[in-house]
């Protein structure tokens, strides 16, 4: 592929890029809201929306966003304007800047960055800044204790996180994710002239996988991990003081992280866009598919363990990061580093 | 307490809680679309109570022993000519007013329960809502009308 910025199609290129993106992403954003009332619904043998759209309630999430855009734009008398307003965008756009460097498929990458993980994991953590941002602006002590809960449990969630990162990244010897892909593409053994290859869960990053998935519902904020917005102790948490649109932007943000962070952990640990047996041609044009049917199984997960497990103490939260994940992800990194120089 | 441990062990119960879930999932809800499809109550379902004007001797003891004071109860004496030339005259108590407020009634059924002559029964019709809560006060004319709704009583147990 020749690179765009010699051939002069920089802008356009990155203009069609960017559209793609966000056609993605806020749809996305939309279905899974409405998976996750659906079959929040139904594991709680309710029937869930119903009227909406005619059918299945589909229309649902776009009659609450329709909702909330009505809505009036309140900002508190005492809150800090700026920063106040300021905090949705920081949140959404460290979102939607992870999906720079996320393969779809083959030569389906918006840029395909040398230092990709450590791009993605900087990005990602922008917004905890937000968070905390809307938390101190809001003049309100819910919505403070909230950013201060966001800005502790983020931060030691930020580490496992990393760490586990880190072993994918020596496991494959590169930081780059469609190098991470094409490592996981490798053949690792021949059964009667099929070239099987294995994604980096199966070859011994499954401790590594759940660290990850137990990190990333804790960056998300979600049941178990709800403490910043811990409804019953703290109203909505930073979230209290919006309303309207910029409420609507934390909620899409919300769940349009939800849909990065399993992109991220499927690139990471499940082969990506990869699927065994299909050519790379194929693969420009199936990849998007299988991105997200791995990222929609994940999805599944996320919303699955919302709601069945309950809410975890502020010291069992702090406990679990800094006592468990962070060791055995440490440990993680050194059984993965001994396997790469013996192997 | 300081001999308690920390962290127990989650997971056996946090993965069943899992297993409960996936299989809920995938089982029929038990929702009824209410003005589309309607519930089949069962037969000796608390709906609404009925009255009949005819057993009612305006005794008062519903009105009295209903916790909520839900029930309105005026009443006057009558005087009945004696049946036979030369004999005594009767009084009877004559029913005016007997209104239940829907909107305070809590469905206990103590006023079923108490009244002596079976003037009272349990309706299944629960469909009576009402845009005003002036409307949900029903009269003895509305209260008769019930009457038809009530399902006959079950036969006495054989000895």
């Amino acid at each position: 592929m020749s690179d765009p910025w010699t051939t002069g199609w920089f802008w356009a290129d990155t203009v069609i890029k960017v559209a793609a993106v966000l056609a993605i992403m806020l749809p996305g954003a939309l279905a899974l809201i409405y998976a996750e009332v659906k079959v929040s619904a139904h594991m709680q043998h309710r029937v869930g929306p119903y009227y909406a759209g005619g059918r299945f309630g589909w229309a649902q999430p776009l009659a609450d966003g329709l909702k909330f855009i009505q809505k009036e734009d309140l900002v508190p008398s005492a809150a800090d304007g700026l920063v106040f307003r300021l905090a949705p965008y920081v949140v959404i756009m460290s979102t939607l800047a992870t999906f720079v460097v996320i393969p779809f498929g083959p030569d389906l990458v918006v840029r395909d960055l040398d230092l990709g993980a450590f791009y993605l994991l900087a990005i990602s953590s922008l917004s905890t800044l937000g968070v905390l941002m809307a938390g101190w602006a809001s003049a309100n002590k819910y919505s403070l204790i909230g950013g201060l809960r966001a800005a502790g449990q983020l931060i030691a969630y930020e580490l496992p996180l990393l760490l586990a990162v880190v072993a994918v990244v020596v496991q494959a010897g590169t930081m780059s994710l469609p190098g991470i892909v094409d490592a996981q593409a490798e053949t690792v053994f021949t059964v009667g002239g099929f070239d099987v290859a294995l994604p980096f869960i199966l070859k011994g990053q499954i401790i590594g996988f759940t660290i990850f998935l137990i990190a990333a519902v804790a960056e998300l904020s979600r049941i178990p991990f709800d403490m910043p917005i811990a409804e019953s102790e703290l109203t909505m948490g930073y979230l209290t003081e919006y309303s309207g649109l910029r409420f609507t932007m934390f909620f899409l943000g919300e769940y349009a992280s939800m849909i990065s962070l399993a992109a991220v952990a499927a690139t990471f640990y499940l082969g990506g866009y990869w699927l065994p047996g299909v050519s790379d041609s194929v693969l420009n044009v199936l990849g998007p598919g299988v991105l997200l049917a791995k990222v929609g199984l994940l999805c599944f997960v996320f919303i699955w363990i919302r709601w069945t497990w309950p809410r975890l103490r502020e010291d069992q939260l702090q406990n679990l990061a800094w006592r468990w994940l962070i060791p055995l992800a440490l440990v993680n990194i050194v059984i993965a580093g001994i396997l790469k120089v013996v192997l | 307490m300081g001999d308690q441990k920390r962290i127990v062990f989650p997971f056996p119960g946090l993965f069943k809680g899992m297993w409960v879930t996936l299989k809920t999932l995938f089982k029929k809800p038990p929702t009824v679309f209410y003005p589309d499809e309607k519930e089949v109550p069962v037969p000796r379902a608390r709906g609404v109570i009925s009255l009949d004007v005819e057993a009612c001797t305006v005794c008062m003891l519903c009105a009295r022993e209903c916790p909520d004071w839900c029930i309105y109860i005026e009443g006057h004496k009558e005087e009945i000519p004696p049946a036979t030339e030369g004999g005594r005259v009767r009084t009877r108590s004559k029913l005016d007013r007997f209104d239940i407020d829907y909107a305070l009634c809590m469905y206990c059924g103590i006023c079923v329960e108490v009244c002596p002559f079976d003037a009272l029964f349990w309706s299944p019709e629960y469909e009576y809502s009402e845009y005003s809560i002036a409307e949900m006060l029903h009269d003895k004319e509305r209260l008769t009308e019930w009457l038809a709704t009530v399902p006959e009583a079950p036969g006495l147990e054989p000895s």
